[in-house]
């Protein structure tokens, strides 16, 4: 361990203890959770952590106390997170809505499991993707990423700490029960190359002229937070530049939700991360995301050797959608394959930006097991 | 007239401006309403209490009064129906420097936020609650509550209240709050001293203010003008400091107990986390 509490060098850890060190190396010292199946041990490993880098656990009494205390505790200053599955996310969405409307930066951990409901609490799903980009009431655009493995988990939690600050947004990471579970060999680089997006705060000292919510540039406004001296409004009702409650006028409206979608819209080419295997050339392109990515390796390579062109695209980012590059694709290539434990939710997003120029084919999955290799790979095939 | 009842009527001129957003005002409260005195007597209190005021947070949730956030110039946070505690928790965790205050409405506080309530209570948060109770949920035009008294009439218990209500101190109390005290709109220097003394205290601190709902509850209940519901509270309570809180609650037409009955020192959330790691 380096001296500052932070883990450094090579270790064999499962996807939720990598999800929390990322955190830790990320700066996160703040943590409101709830427990439940499978994101718990990223809790544990909090509680167990936090004490050691000055930061505070706290374990609240249900998800929606959770939400609430770590938009708290970010307006407080704290890089600040919490860890949740299916049904704690869903008592999340009201508040990742206030998260969203004050620009409060933080990072929602959702290790999906098998739903609806309690659904399936030990076994995989991706089954909340639509959730995740919809769930909470009004218009807005959403920031969610995907991580396939423990490193990832690890690197994403950073990124989705960095990215949070830039754009001043909650940030979702969007991984699985079965990522969250597996172990595997996690690096953790050295501190000094540990990328660290610092809280941007405003650069004129605090008077009345100040505008909390004014219109950068890149749209995101620099943050003063509570006790640094500015005195800030801030409401989950429609407000303008200063912060202050406008209710009425829809001049007003559109100009702050066009802000809060422009940021992200705007910045898609920073934000959205993806990962292409073999896409260039391709007859068919496997769109995948988290686990699925990784159990649709074989069946591309098993395509491959059988002298079929298969790309992988993996979306690392998954909301904002990575809707250029499939736009682009979809003339030169035969088909989508998109696999997904689910009945069906980005598959949508691609066939919307395929818009009928090549086929897009959904591989489902009900939840609670992975894609089974003959299963793609018949897809595969099909439509090669 | 006694001697507080002449303060209001007077409007002393107050040196708040500097409290207070002036460019948010006028504020959106009905005349006669019973939050204009209550931000007076918190204003008060806060001047006297010596805090440094950039150190100090507000935090609301949504109803009429949860607009107090919005009009203090201090850190302000309007958040979600029920949340304030939750959210001021993490505020206060996130930057424990910070004195934090929630001022929210009964519906507010202890139906959709009840859980919050006695969680924060029982954890010993070290924050302040002010609570203020009108017994009906003024913002969405007067429907019945946590609170509204049995056999009281709402926009939703037409027939009379069938459900008996909360007694807000004695939940405060059962649930570990080290100082509750419950006063009501129009005992201003009582109920000054009690929001001075709540913020002088370390751990969960409950205020819970009385208040007239003239637009609604008091129109439903036939009570009279603002100042007559003013005055029926302010007549109809009786001081019992140090009373037993499960005795405080309020039945319709009753007696109203007020006065502080609990204030004992405990370890905080904090100071107890941090001798267990
Ligand atoms: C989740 C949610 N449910 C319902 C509402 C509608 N609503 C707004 S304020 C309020 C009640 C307010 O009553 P109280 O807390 O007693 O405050 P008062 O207006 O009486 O001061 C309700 C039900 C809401 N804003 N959010
Ligand atoms: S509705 Fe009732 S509580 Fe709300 S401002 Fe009017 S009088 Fe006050
Ligand atoms: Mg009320």
């Amino acid at each position: 361990m380096a001296n500052n509490g932070i883990l450094q060098g090579s270790f064999f850890m499962d996807g939720d203890t990598a999800c929390a060190e990322g955190a830790l190396a990320a700066g996160c010292r703040f943590f409101g959770g709830y427990p439940i199946t499978p994101a718990t041990e990223i809790a544990e490993r909090m509680v167990l952590r936090l004490p050691q880098v000055d930061g505070t656990y706290i374990q609240m009494e249900d998800e929606i106390a959770s939400m609430n205390a770590v938009l708290g505790a970010s307006w407080g200053g704290a890089r600040a997170m919490t860890a949740t599955s299916g049904p704690g996310f869903s008592l999340m969405m009201e508040n990742l809505g206030l998260g969203i409307m004050t620009e409060t930066p933080c990072v929602v951990v959702n290790v999906q499991r098998g739903g609806p409901s309690t659904g399936m609490p030990t076994l995989v799903g991706q089954g909340d993707m639509m959730q995740a980009r919809w769930g909470s009431h009004g218009d807005y655009e959403i920031i969610a990423l995907a991580p396939s493995s423990p490193q990832e988990l690890f690197d994403l939690t950073i990124r989705a700490f960095n990215l949070a600050e830039k754009y001043r947004t909650p940030v979702l990471v969007m991984t699985d029960e079965t990522v969250g579970h597996m172990s595997e060999r996690v690096i953790i680089p050295p501190p000094e190359e540990i990328e660290h997006y610092p809280r941007r705060k405003p650069d004129v000292p605090p008077s009345a002229d100040y505008l909390p919510y004014k219109s950068e540039p890149n749209s995101v406004p620099p943050m003063a937070c509570a006790g640094d001296g500015y005195r800030v409004h801030v409401t989950g009702l429609t407000h303008n530049e200063k912060g202050y409650p406008d209710t009425v006028n829809l001049d007003v409206q559109q100009q702050m939700l066009e802000r809060l979608i422009n940021k992200i819209q705007h910045n898609k080419d920073d934000i959205i991360e993806l990962h292409e295997d073999q896409v260039e050339g391709a007859d068919i392109v496997v769109v995948a995301y988290g686990i699925s990515a990784r159990t649709a390796a074989r069946p591309i390579r098993l395509a491959r050797e059988m002298g079929l062109k298969v790309g992988l695209l993996k979306l690392v980012t998954v909301w904002p959608f990575a809707e250029e590059r499939i736009r682009e694709l979809a003339p030169k290539i035969k088909a989508f394959v998109v696999p997904e434990i689910n009945m069906g939710q980005i598959v949508l997003e691609v066939e919307r930006c395929a818009a009928g120029q090549t086929e897009t084919i959904l591989v489902p999955h009900a939840g609670g097991g992975l894609h089974k290799t003959k299963d793609v790979l018949a897809t595969i095939k099909k439509f090669a | 007239m006694n001697e507080e009842l002449s303060n209001v009527l007077i409007s002393k001129e107050h040196p708040m401006d500097d409290y207070l957003r002036e460019d948010r005002l006028p504020h959106i409260w009905c005349s006669g309403c019973g939050l204009g005195t209550i931000l007076t007597s918190f204003v008060s209190a806060l001047q006297k209490s010596g805090l440094d005021r950039d150190k100090v947070a507000v935090v609301s949730g949504i109803g009429c009064t949860g607009r107090a956030a919005g009009y203090l110039y201090l850190d302000g946070f309007h958040t979600t129906h029920g949340r304030a505690i939750p959210f001021a928790t993490g505020l206060k965790l996130g930057n424990p420097e910070l004195k934090v205050v929630v001022i929210s409405g009964d519906g507010d506080l202890v139906a959709i936020g009840g859980n919050h309530f006695i969680h924060a209570a029982r954890r010993n948060m070290d924050i302040t609650v002010i609570c203020v109770n009108n017994f009906n949920y003024g913002m969405t035009s007067g429907q019945m509550g946590p609170t509204t008294p049995t056999g009281a009439r709402t926009s939703t218990s037409p027939y009379g209240n069938h459900e008996p209500p909360f007694s807000v101190p004695y939940l405060a109390a059962a649930s570990g709050a080290t100082y509750v005290a419950r006063w009501t709109s129009l005992h201003i220097r009582r109920l000054e001293d009690s929001i001075l003394e709540a913020l002088n205290k370390k751990g969960f601190s409950v205020v819970e203010i009385i208040s007239p709902c003239p637009t609604y509850y008091g129109k439903k209940n036939k009570m009279g003008s603002a100042l007559q519901q003013m005055k029926y509270y302010h007549e109809n309570s009786v001081i019992r400091h140090g009373s037993d809180p499960a005795e405080s609650g309020i039945d319709l037409g009753g007696e109203i107990v007020v006065g502080c009955f609990i204030n004992k020192d405990k370890p905080t959330f904090l100071d107890s986390q941090k001798r267990s790691v």
